[in-house]
């Protein structure tokens, strides 16, 4: 792993100092400002010197700081899968000026992200091939994470202004294509799992072209986490991958938690370890029923839920919820678990991989699902790497890369666990790896229990956790310490963090900016099923129609995530 | 208004050319009088189709709902149709954001009557806690409700509760659609009057 001094001189050799490149000191990651003009090149060099090898582009967002006169900030981030190391680029453009080169041709991890960013602040980039709105209804005005923006202002959307690709608007008047139309899939569409939809042109059934349209379930997180405290964040990140809600929440108390310098105690570490690798398994459990059941499996998917149900009980008997938990804190938990936790957790391991078992003999070797998913939606490890896929599905193409291993939070490197990857990149090789994964996250959650000690859940730090209830009540102290926290939440110092965990579906990053009050200043969820579904379209050319059901289930696409 | 109300019993309503006959152990016959209506209505009310309107986390405890640990087939709403042609009961799960609006008006104005509307959780009811920028702030704004099932999300007990409201407005006459319907009757019998 190359250090700060290394990766520095291996930009000097291309951009020398007073060449457009300046070093920021300090921060969580190293970072560098960068002159819009120079930005291509210096992403090229980036990528291509093996010395700095940043071939995987996690994020492209947006910040506004109207205070400033280069109001917009855009900020970039890249990991080298090869050497470990990370970078943050930050490109500050004014408000009347705000363009910025697209980097789509360097990374095409950019295409998406740009969009959003365009969508939210009103930054263009210039040469990005589809630059609209992406979040947003096209009748929607103005740009809405822009500091100024009433988050409460909407626009109405009529029927008929929906966006449609301009091809799809073409006659075809190819007469070789006799058979040529052009089919909208979803957004509701039992195959789509809410809310995505997929315009295809068909030749025959081959589909010839494709076009993905999100953001019908854009509600607003990041705006929404600006106008409340940083504790009343987590409800929300509950709501990102609804299917594995401890992880989100976890994957930002974690962030915010190095932002304030403080730990969870170490039982309350152990509980939500345990709690994400048995949301994970809930997750792969939806996930793979869902997709089985699309492919025409129905009594697999039965199977699945039954265990998820009693995953829900364990979960439920925690913190009173069964889906969206709202479980973690900031410096801990809400509550300790209840007296029997290891005994029903016990239990489950014994009993899911029974289910799995029953699940796997009707279908791993089945000769009608390997036919429908050998070598459909195949993709290579390098075509995933340039689109930003991260998780199971970069795994099941052949690239070991999982945070927990690369990064390890949480004590991760201290269990012993694998690591599963395949290498045919295809619906079928998906379905491997998240089967494998389920039976190693219940590995871990075994040896987890081991090291269960009792013991506090939560920090005894008053400036970050609430002092226990019966304090509250007795002693004038505490309640004031709880009247601070309530009416206005915790401090956190101002400064930036990139934050990083393996969710469900892949790297689940929060990169938060604090300005130093009691409410963040701006989160940005790098969600990592948004990397995955960008390259969707471009999978599917010359697939069948029956194909994008097959394909858009394997990469377990949560709309809460995607869409934010 | 017919002596049986809405106490209509099944058998009675079963046994077909002599609609309402039912054969007492002795082996003699009474009859049970009742409107067509009711008729309808009770069969309707025992075999709602939905049509899952899932667009968010709800939408997973909506199939909490319809699997087997809770089963609503055990209501006669397990008949889940993704066609609006087929089914007659929209059961709004999740968020509703302004971009998704136009559709949701869609399929509601695609599905035949009779039709019912439940909506499930506190986002489709209200918004939620989403009071922001994309997000409609109830559906309500766009198509009518029948039951409101509160919950972020709610429980799948609290979903089948709302499927037995549902069943009893129907047989009482007061979902949205009956009310209508009852209104332009009497606004026809008034005109011809
Ligand atoms: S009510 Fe709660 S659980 Fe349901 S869609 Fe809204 S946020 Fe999700």
């Amino acid at each position: 792993m190359a250090n700060r001094e290394a990766r520095l001189a291996a930009i000097r050799t291309a951009f020398p100092e007073g060449g457009g490149v300046v070093e920021l000191p300090g921060g969580d990651l190293q970072t560098f400002r960068v002159d819009r003009r120079v930005l291509p090149d210096l992403a090229r060099h980036l990528k291509d010197d093996p010395a700095l090898d940043f071939k995987l582009l996690l994020d492209v967002c947006g910040v506004d700081y109207p205070a400033r006169e280069e109001r917009f900030e855009v900020v970039y981030h890249l990991t080298s899968l090869t050497h470990g190391h990370r970078v943050r680029l930050k490109v500050a453009v004014r408000e009347g000026d705000a363009v910025v080169p697209s980097v789509y041709g360097v990374w095409k991890a950019a295409d998406w992200f740009e969009r959003e960013a365009f969508d939210m602040f009103g930054v263009r980039f210039e040469g990005h091939p589809n630059l609209k709105r992406i979040l947003c209804h096209p009748a929607f005005q103005g740009h809405a994470l822009r500091k100024d923006y009433d988050p409460g202002q909407r626009w109405l959307l009529r029927e008929g202004e929906q966006d449609e690709p301009a091809w799809a608007k073409e006659a075809q008047e190819n007469e070789d294509h006799f058979e040529t139309q052009v089919l909208n899939i979803g957004p509701s569409h039992p195959a789509t799992h809410g809310t995505l939809r997929t315009v295809v042109r068909l030749d025959g059934e081959l589909i010839t072209k494709a076009e993905t349209e999100i953001g019908y379930l854009h509600r607003c997180f990041e705006k929404m986490s600006e106008t409340h405290t940083w504790n009343q964040v987590i409800p929300y990140t509950d709501r990102l991958n609804y299917c594995s809600a401890m992880m989100n929440g976890v994957g930002y108390a974690l962030a915010v938690e190095s932002m304030l310098g403080v730990e969870a105690p170490p039982r309350a570490q152990v509980i939500r370890l345990i709690l994400s690798e048995l949301s994970r398994i809930m997750d792969h459990i939806v996930d793979v029923g869902a997709n089985l059941n699309d492919v025409g499996a129905m009594t697999p998917f039965l199977y699945m839920y039954q265990a998820r149900e009693e995953l829900y009980s364990v979960l439920e008997a925690c913190c009173g919820s069964r889906l969206t938990m709202s479980y973690v804190r900031i410096g801990g938990l809400s509550a300790d678990t209840p007296p029997d936790f290891e005994d029903s957790v016990r239990y489950l391991l014994r009993r899911i991989p029974k289910l799995v078992d029953d699940m796997e003999t009707l279908i791993t070797e089945n000769r009608i699902f390997r036919g429908r998913t050998e070598g459909v939606g195949a993709i290579s490890a390098e075509d995933a790497v340039d689109w930003g896929w991260t998780g199971p599905c970069l795994r099941a193409t052949g690239v070991a890369y999982d945070v927990r291993k690369a990064y390890p939070y949480l004590a991760y490197d201290t269990y012993d666990f694998k690591v599963p990857i395949a290498h045919a990149g295809d619906t079928y090789a998906r379905y491997l790896v998240r089967v494998e994964e389920l039976r190693q996250s219940l590995r871990i959650v075994e040896q987890a229990l081991e090291r269960l000690e009792p013991g506090p859940v939560i920090v005894d730090n008053h400036n970050v956790a609430l002092p226990p209830k019966e304090e509250v009540y007795t002693e004038m102290e505490s309640l004031i310490w709880h009247f601070k926290l309530i009416m206005e939440g915790m401090k956190v110092p101002a400064g930036e963090k990139y934050g990083y965990t393996e969710a469900a579906n892949g790297e689940l990053g929060y990169y938060i900016v604090s300005d130093g009050g009691g409410k963040p200043y701006r989160i940005k969820v790098r969600p990592p099923c948004f990397a995955i579904f960008q390259a969707f379209p471009h999978i599917l050319e010359g697939h069948m129609v029956a194909d994008t059901v097959a394909i858009m289930s394997s990469l377990n696409i949560i709309a809460g995530e995607l869409d934010r | 208004m017919s002596n049986s109300g809405g106490k209509l019993s099944l058998p009675a309503a079963r046994s077909g050319g002599q609609a309402a006959a039912a054969r007492q152990p002795d082996g003699s016959q009474v009859f049970l009088t009742t409107k067509l209506e009711k008729l309808l209505d009770a069969a309707r009310k025992n075999s709602l189709w939905p049509f899952p309107f899932g667009t968010a986390c709800c939408a997973i405890e909506f199939m909490s709902f319809m699997m087997s640990h809770y089963d609503i087939s055990r209501f006669g709403a397990e008949v889940v149709r993704f066609s609006p042609r087929q089914s007659d009961l929209l059961i709004v799960a999740g968020t509703v954001t302004d971009k998704m609006a136009p559709v949701m008006v869609r399929i509601y104005e695609q599905m035949a009557e009779p039709k019912y509307v439940i909506s499930m959780g506190v986002c489709a009811c209200t918004g939620g806690f989403y009071r922001a920028y994309h997000v409609v702030q109830g559906i309500d704004e766009f198509v009518p409700v029948d039951v409101y099932v509160p919950g972020c999300p709610p429980t799948p007990e609290a979903l089948l509760q709302g499927v037995v409201k549902l069943q009893e407005m129907i047989s009482k006459g007061e979902t949205h659609y009956q009310r209508t319907l009852a209104e332009r009757r009497a606004a026809r019998a008034q005109a011809g009057a």
